[in-house]
């Protein structure tokens, strides 16, 4: 079994923290907004736990997980959780995903 | 709601464990002893709702304190150094 999951570091070796704020992206403002109406703290209408997403978070590969910010290991958890709960279908987002880089080449 | 088995004072140590699944207990805690510090009350269980499944009876949480030179090795701050952490029921042994 695994003895330590990679995101439990609590007491590893690390080097110094940061201790400064930053501005946020306008795409990270969004992910916040879609994380909190998908968890019904606005909006009324619950669609998942914050519990699946630090589940989904915590199973992201250990080399993901140190190189991805904050926000990007939200937004790739919150959607791995609508697809668990049948909110979207892989087949859908991997469509969605190839018109949006089309979109974007233009 | 499951009933409160440890009260504030009660000595308690942490299971030494390590399931899969989503577990909120740190692993740098796990089978070490602390005191109940307070009760903080019984809450669904957060193992149970990354799964999508209710956590109920909901599970009583305490705050339990250490002590800090108890916790890591070669802790070299005042033996007086406490650090809480808040643990579910089912991870508390006598």
């Amino acid at each position: 079994m695994i003895e330590r999951s990679h995101h439990d570091m609590g007491g590893q070796k690390a080097g110094k923290v940061k201790r400064t704020e930053h501005a946020y992206d306008d795409w990270e403002l969004r992910v916040d907004a879609m994380m909190m109406l998908l968890v019904g703290v606005v909006g009324g209408s619950k669609r998942m736990t914050v519990d699946e997403l630090r589940k989904n978070i915590e199973s992201l590969p250990p080399a993901d997980y140190d190189k991805l910010g904050y926000y990007d290991r939200w937004v790739i958890s919150l959607t791995q959780t609508m697809i668990q709960r049948g909110v979207i279908t892989t087949d859908e987002l991997a469509r969605k995903l190839a018109d949006v880089e089309k979109r974007g080449r233009r | 709601m499951a009933d409160a088995r440890y009260r504030t004072g009660d000595s308690v140590r942490v299971r030494k464990a390590a399931p899969l699944g989503h577990v909120r207990t740190p692993f740098y805690i796990r089978g070490h002893a602390g005191v109940v510090e307070r009760v903080c009350g019984a809450f669904p269980n957060p193992e149970e709702l990354a799964q999508q499944r209710d956590g109920l009876p909901a599970q009583p949480l305490y705050r339990v304190r250490f002590r800090q030179k108890d916790v890591w090795p070669g802790y070299r701050g005042s033996a007086a150094d406490v650090i809480e952490i808040e643990i579910f029921q089912h991870w508390i042994e006598e």
